[in-house]
């Protein structure tokens, strides 16, 4: 008897809110991660996703919404009760956000299930890419893999023969090894797994020396890289040994912190704010206007993440309740991404093109990143195969 | 033979940066039975100030001069504002306290800062690599660590064994009471130890800041070593801070760098590098429960 009394009641709450959907306004629930260390990545992934909002004037693809942002300080169990909160307090039907693949694997198998969508504007463990993949999940950014891999393209077409990897030993320090490693073909010097959060690298560097490798690959996030890439120089090897990395350890906020230790490095990365088109050059002025900095990667990624829920929300006039409408949408992609190209695969992760930037001193002595060679053309992921959707 | 020198090098570098933390940590330990967590915050303020100052007037020496005295008021001033408050008490605690200081200096720095970390680089005069062995350049600035840490060591030796102020310090340690009746200010005592361990931690940042990157939560990377040097070496011995610190420097260096290639001379590549690399950032600990095993008071305990 309850039962009929609530459904009735929810029945006609529905009917209520139909027809007046164009003023309530859209609410999205961004997960992402502003305390700690690494608290500027979130930061940047909201910085540009509520730029798009914001030039919107407060609405995404004509339709008014509201960004809910909240911290998980980069924990698991503390992302998975903010996505609670999220869906039950405020009644979020897209979530977003996330920054470490640690908190998406605890978050989004499970939110995917209970009918909610998720946008991934950064992490993209390879699980969600392949046996684990969800139609209610997206990835704008890339998975995992895709950084690591176009670098390891890069230094095999550059004919470099004896490479040297370095990487955190934790699950995504080998990830990292084994996407540069499914595109370069040469020999191995050395592979060192360090401690994670290791801060000193000064007996990595000496063993390194004595390997007399042709180049260094390495892959160590946040401030592990930037210790790295000024011993590196101070060590006086960054003269004879050249190195490459994701562009992780080289966003345009960590080279401030590195300075000049990390000119004449290549990273790979699938965004540049060099990258000549409309859609990026309106990006970037607007963003350095706004938030008086360059925009890192991750700022791109929060400000795709918007406009692809934009286009998808435009589609169906801001409504909701037709899942099946709204995730056709989301699949074309119908947006322009600062990134130029972009589509998704199969497994709802991207195909698109991935660059080798450089980093370079400009004239007025700013470090910055700079387009050197386009690698992959419609690169898509390795797991997409496994993906049963 | 060139590369085992050289790591020599490194392990005894990262022991004196350990010593640098260490000394201040475990003089407020052994003296105040205060267990003061906090410890890396002043070895944070240190490289912010560094890195400030440094960044401002392009001068790494002034940089280095503005940051000890900052350390210093900021650990005197903690002491006087927090501590104080909890000598009587439980050490769980002082614990409590100094816990909720890491996270109020983190979030402190992150306020004044931003998130962002900040950028410290070698002055040009310490730049560049000098070839202590011929075929095995060595950063200059790596040395200098060194010779700082030997001038610290050297200074803290002629305090403690030649000064009155290192004769009461020492004084106070074996019976507080007793050196309060005498009429020694014992209060004003222990806010001047306190802040000399905060002023050699702030230095200890100052060093590590054009090496490492200078960021919040910074201390703590380092503080927990910092805390099996005291443990290692006995709680309130600055000569056993001294040893410990040397030690776990070497064997934290020469564990990262040999064991893995240990291991590969019977087991397959891939699970030889696994367990050299995990056993390697445990072999400091192992270290450290085989000597509590041999002396479970540390190595020179301090005598009471």
């Amino acid at each position: 008897m309850t039962n009929r009394i609530l459904y009735v009641l929810a029945l006609s709450a529905g009917l209520a809110v139909g027809p007046a959907a164009a003023e309530t306004p859209v609410t999205i629930g961004m997960i992402t991660t502003l305390s700690t260390k690494a608290g500027y990545l979130g930061e940047d992934i909201r910085d540009g996703f509520q730029l798009a909002i914001d030039q919107g004037g407060g609405k995404l693809g004509g339709v008014p919404v509201e960004l809910v942002v909240d911290d998980d300080g980069r924990k698991p169990e503390k992302g998975k009760q903010i996505a609670e909160r999220f869906i039950k307090h405020d009644k979020v039907k897209i979530l977003t956000g996330i920054v470490f693949s640690n908190v998406a694997m605890a978050v989004v198998p499970k939110v995917v299930r209970e009918g909610v969508f998720y946008i991934s504007p950064n992490a993209g463990p390879s699980r969600l890419a392949g046996k684990g993949c969800d139609e209610n999940y997206f990835n704008v950014a890339w998975q995992n893999d895709n950084l690591h891999e176009v670098v390891g393209q890069y230094v095999n077409d550059k004919g470099f023969k004896n490479v040297y990897l370095l990487a955190p030993n934790y699950p995504a320090g080998k990830d990292a090894l084994a996407g540069f490693k499914r595109f370069y073909k040469g020999k191995i010097a050395g592979e060192v797994y360090t401690k994670l959060g290791q801060s000193d690298y000064a007996a990595e560097l000496a063993t390194l020396r004595a390997a007399k490798p042709d180049a260094v690959f390495f892959f160590l996030p946040g401030g592990m890289g930037i210790n790295f890439l000024k011993q590196y120089a101070q060590a006086g090897l960054n003269e004879t040994i050249p190195v490459f990395g994701p562009a992780f350890s080289f966003d345009e906020r960590l080279l401030k912190a590195v300075g000049g230790a990390a000119v004449g490095v290549r990273n790979g990365s699938q965004w540049s704010h060099d990258l000549d088109n409309p859609a990026n050059k309106a990006f970037v002025d607007a963003f350095r206007k706004v938030y008086d900095r360059t925009p890192t990667l991750y700022a791109s990624q929060g400000y795709d993440a918007a406009h692809l829920i934009g286009s998808a929300l435009a589609a169906t006039g801001g409504s909701l309740s037709d899942m099946d409408a709204f995730r056709a949408a989301l699949e074309r992609a119908d947006f322009d991404s600062v990134r130029g190209k972009f589509r998704f695969g199969p497994n709802h992760h991207p195909i698109q093109d991935l660059y080798i930037r450089e980093v370079i001193e400009t004239p007025e002595g700013t470090i910055t990143n700079r387009i050197e060679a386009k690698v992959f053309t419609d690169h898509a992921d390795a797991y997409a195969s496994e993906c049963q959707m | 033979m060139l590369l085992i020198l050289e790591q020599l090098m490194n392990g005894l570098q990262l022991g004196v940066m350990l010593f640098l933390m260490s000394a201040g940590l475990t003089l407020v330990f052994g003296i105040m039975q205060v267990i003061n967590l906090a410890h890396g915050s002043f070895y944070m303020v240190g490289a912010y100030t560094a890195a400030t100052v440094t960044q401002l007037t392009g001068s790494f020496l002034l940089g280095l001069l503005a940051a000890l005295p900052a350390a210093a008021a900021v650990g005197m001033l903690v002491e006087a504002v927090v501590l104080r408050r909890l000598y009587s008490r439980d050490h769980l605690d002082q614990v409590l306290a100094t816990f909720g200081l890491i996270l109020f200096f983190n979030e402190l720095t992150r306020m004044i800062w931003g998130r962002q970390p900040l950028f410290m680089d070698v002055p040009d005069w310490l730049s560049g690599t000098v070839e202590l062995f011929p075929g095995a350049p060595y950063p200059s600035y790596r040395l200098a660590v060194i010779g700082m840490g030997i001038l610290v060591a050297v200074f803290l030796y002629l305090l403690f064994t030649r000064t009155r102020l290192g004769m009461q310090i020492r004084a106070g340690a074996s019976n507080r009471e007793m050196i309060a009746a005498l009429g020694v200010n014992i209060r004003f005592l222990y806010t001047l130890v306190f802040g000399l361990g905060a002023m050699l931690a702030g230095l200890a940042g100052v060093m590590a800041g054009p090496i490492l990157a200078v960021e919040a939560g910074m201390g703590e990377e380092i503080l927990i070593l910092t805390f099996v040097v005291i443990v290692i070496g006995g709680i309130g011995s600055i000569r056993g801070a001294l040893i410990a610190a040397l030690l776990v420097g070497m064997v934290d260096t020469l564990g990262r760098v040999f064991l893995p290639g240990l291991f590969r001379l019977f087991l397959p590549v891939a699970e030889a590098d696994g367990i050299g690399a995990s056993l390697a950032s445990m072999s400091v600990y192992i270290l450290m429960a085989a000597i509590l095993v041999w002396r479970p008071r540390g190595l020179f305990p301090a005598q009471i």
